[in-house]
């Protein structure tokens, strides 16, 4: 690389020199289009070239100036001297980063704004180049994880113009990249094949159909025909997906692929299944279609059927049945010995013992390792529950008298056994939901220039140490008005609220709240998502809910992988210890008396521009006793806001095993639970969403004094 | 026989970082410094594939594919586009003129290959 970049630094001392040169002549003929081209195409190889070789300093100094000069060449801006001037520093500022020299940067950036005032429109400009884009950031090359491990079977019909051949492209090539994607089948069609005196031999007349299971993704299908993507009908279809159907390894009938692919119209099909031979044969015989036609169809149906049966072996062949509570039984003794362990950890850092260091770090990493595990058994893929849900939408929509599909993806996503049992109802009711209000008739579907089949889709995706679940479908829509009418006149909020969408949308979470003017079997009686909503966050989890007029309504669901250990910060209040789930704590700042002082008393912090509201936890738990000089602020991202909680002191992380609180505290508000700490002390684990309501309604009754 | 490929660039740098780069992936690279240029060494050549600039002095990269599509002889042959332009009017033309395909600037030595496997087996 090294010899390349001196190649570069060469080229550039000659291409600056011809730069300034034709500046030079440029000043006194400013109307020669010549010139102006030649200063242009100097700055543009100087950019160009200094990108591959890595000199992105010289590349974003240049861009702003190759700009100018562009509009300079389309008559847009004027040559004037102050242009050419300003141009020639520009060049000596080039060479200096040629150099390597040291760049006085602030002279660098009075050029730059002097360009940058010659572009009005400059601001969008910067934001859309794509070329600076891609130097600035690497395009990811590994498609997502997800899309790594799902093979999926793809029908692809490429039918290249018969002119193909006259821009240099070779078809089979492209046909032998798609064969290295993955297994399959490839069938070239000849049908289209003139006789010999018809026949022009520089013109293609095949079209290929190819099935071909891949992990890759269909953007990497896309990829091999993107040179030829206007000079060829490309249709790429989805023909089985890895979560389609566990148990069933047949795949369609010959006649429904054939009409699928359009090879055959339904009424054809239905003529030739009134004979008694084979589909094929039949088909064949009777000169509807070709047999390559035939052949191919057929390939697809082997093709699958094959990849459903490999999967299913797969499957079947690894995994044993155990009963549920000797899982539950594991993980309660594993979290028992991860506090053993911490207790051990803590006494042996005290000793001065090598040997009992030594001893305590190696259980500690195998209690670590045994907790992941265990952890791992009880997680299961969501797609048991996902796949339940087909029966439910398939009836209930019959019952409605609506057409509706469900589509799922990410089944293969894990989650504790637990949440997914406790999710089962709250999905049940937001997909009643979406089948009852969401998804219009279909004549009414139809009018409306959508397809008379409505789509539910189950998403499920992992999102650091949280699953996304999305359910979402193309129906009308939440309609912010209806909703706001309804709230005001169920009392909820005032007529005159000025109120986010997101905000209005979020009533319908509210108990007592239903828009439905009929009380349907499925849904309407105002008992819906409260109860979601309770049900969500009894998880601890979070409820969102975006929607478009006729474009329907997401709910996404956010919950965390297990139930039984989180990672938690502990922190001190006096000698009371708490802790903090780590997943909902974004960074801890300090609060020095002065702090507190400067805001007169209310209780507001401006961290990095951005005014955070905090609750001194000593008041708000009525701890008594002297606060530290300096206090510390843990800052928590709830659904849309932050919030920050003081303590006394940030003691460290925590693993975190959750114990119940019992009966008798169920009701205390801002608590998850309890856990015990390695001396064997008791710390209460804090729920960060419900101390932020008790601090806000502490807040209020204290206004209200006041 | 190694293939030939024909790289015509006004930039040094970027006809040598191709030339290295080819070279090292089995293929033989002949040089030419702009549009007139790489139609008069191309007169008469055994190259298999071409890979132009579209910004040159003398003749640019769209008159270059055509003239070198109006060839019998290279009627057929692979030709890609090496452009910093993004924009798709310029690719547009370049397609229009015959080009196989594109490559944008900047880009790095594995892709170069890539497309060249792509266009040119």
């Amino acid at each position: 690389m090294d010899k390349h970049r001196e190649v570069y630094r060469e080229e550039a001392y000659e291409l600056l020199l011809e730069l300034e040169t034709a500046l030079l002549e440029l000043e006194e003929t400013p109307d020669d289009q010549n010139l102006i081209g030649r200063v242009f195409r100097a700055m543009h190889t100087i950019k160009g070239s200094g990108a591959m070789f890595g000199f992105d300093d010289i590349v974003a100094f240049t861009h702003e100036i190759e700009t100018v000069f562009d509009r300079v060449r389309e008559g847009r801006i004027p040559v004037t001297k102050d242009l050419v001037d300003l141009t020639l520093l520009a060049c000596d500022q080039v060479k200096k980063m040629v150099d390597g020299d040291q760049i006085d940067e602030s002279a660098k950036e009075n050029i730059l704004e002097a360009f940058r005032k010659m572009l009005p429109d400059k601001g969008q400009m910067e934001e859309t180049d794509p070329e600076l884009r891609e130097i600035s950031h690497e395009q990811p090359e590994t498609p997502s994880p997800k899309s790594q491990i799902q093979s999926v079977t793809y029908r692809i019909r490429f039918r290249p113009n018969p002119e193909i051949f006259a821009t240099g492209t070779n078809p089979i090539l492209l046909l032998d990249e798609l064969r290295a994607l993955g297994t399959h089948q490839v069938k070239g069609q000849t049908k289209d094949i003139p006789s010999l005196k018809d026949l022009n031999p520089e013109f293609c007349y095949l079209y290929w159909d190819i099935i071909l299971t891949t992990t890759e993704g269909i953007n990497a299908i896309k990829d091999v025909f993107i040179f030829v993507e206007d000079e060829c009908e490309l249709r790429i279809d989805i023909i089985d997906e890895e979560e389609e159907l566990q148990g069933d390894s047949d795949y369609k009938r010959l006649g429904e692929i054939l009409v699928e692919r359009g090879d055959l119209s339904a009424d054809e099909l239905r003529k030739a299944l009134s004979d008694q031979k084979r589909l094929g044969e039949v088909l064949e015989e009777t000169g509807v279609i070709e047999e390559g036609v035939v052949d191919s169809a057929l390939a697809e149906q082997q093709r699958v059927r094959q990849a459903r049966q490999t999967r299913q072996e797969k499957a079947l062949a690894s995994s044993i049945r155990v009963a549920a509570d000797k899982l539950d039984t594991l993980v309660d003794l594993v979290g028992e010995l991860v506090t053993v362990q911490a207790s051990l950890s803590q006494k042996a850092s005290t000793q001065k013992d090598a040997e009992l260091v030594s001893i305590s770090e190696e259980v500690e990493r195998l209690t670590a390792e045994l907790r992941d595990n265990t952890m791992g058994i009880r997680m299961m893929p969501i797609g048991t529950t996902f796949s339940k849900f087909k029966r439910l939408v398939r009836d209930l929509s019959s019952e409605l008298g609506k057409e509706v599909v469900l589509t799922t993806d990410g089944s293969e996503t894990e989650l504790d056994k637990t949440v997914i049992e406790r999710l089962n109802d709250p999905l049940v009711h937001i997909i009643r939901n979406s089948i009852d209000h969401g998804i219009e008739p279909p004549e009414i579907r139809q009018a409306g220039g959508k397809d008379r089949q409505g789509t539910v889709r189950l998403s499920a995706v992992h999102s650091g140490a949280h699953v996304l679940i999305k359910i979402s479908d193309d129906g009308k829509g939440l309609d912010p008005e209806v909703i706001r009418a309804k709230a005001v006149e169920k009392g909820l909020i005032s007529p005159g609220a000025e109120l986010l969408e997101s905000e209005i949308f979020s009533q319908i979470f509210a108990p007592g709240f239903s828009t439905a003017k009929e009380v349907t079997d499925v849904s309407g009686r105002g008992v819906g998502m409260d109860v979601v909503k309770r049900g969500i966050e009894a998880l601890r989890g979070f409820i969102e809910i975006a929607s478009g007029k006729d474009l329907g309504t997401t709910i996404t669901l956010k919950l965390p992988l297990t139930l039984a250990i989180i990672d938690g910060l502990l922190v001190q209040i006096e000698k009371a210890h708490f802790v903090l789930p780590l997943s909902s704590v974004e960074e801890c700042v300090e609060l020095t008396h002065e702090d507190a002082k400067n805001t007169n008393g209310r209780h507001i912090m401006k961290v990095r521009d951005e005014f955070v509201p905090y609750v001194p936890l000593r008041e708000l738990f009525g701890i008594n006793g002297d606060k530290p000089l300096i206090e510390q602020i843990v800052i928590a991202e709830l659904d849309d806001h932050r919030i920050g909680f003081v303590v006394d002191q940030i003691v460290g992380e925590h693993q975190t095993v959750i114990k119940n609180l019992g009966k008798v505290y169920k009701d205390a508000k801002g608590f998850s639970g309890a856990t015990i700490l390695a001396d064997g002390t008791v710390a209460l684990i804090l729920d960060a969403n419900g101390l932020s309501e008790v601090a806000m309604m502490e807040e209020r009754g204290f206004r209200s004094i006041v | 026989m190694p293939k030939i490929i024909m790289t015509a660039d006004d930039s040094a740098s970027v006809r040598q970082m191709v030339g290295f780069t080819l070279k090292d992936a089995g293929y033989d690279v002949v040089e030419a410094v702009d549009g007139r240029d790489a139609l008069n060494k191309l007169n008469g050549s055994n190259v298999n594939m071409l890979i132009t600039d579209l910004n040159m002095p003398n003749m640019n990269g769209i008159e270059l594919i055509e003239q070198a599509r109006a060839q019998k002889q290279f009627k057929f042959m692979p030709i890609v586009m090496l452009t910093t332009e993004s924009q798709d009017s310029m690719k547009q033309q370049g397609k229009a003129a015959g080009a196989t395909g594109w490559i944008v600037k900047p880009f790095k030595p594995e892709q170069l290959v890539a497309v060249v496997k792509k266009v040119l087996g």
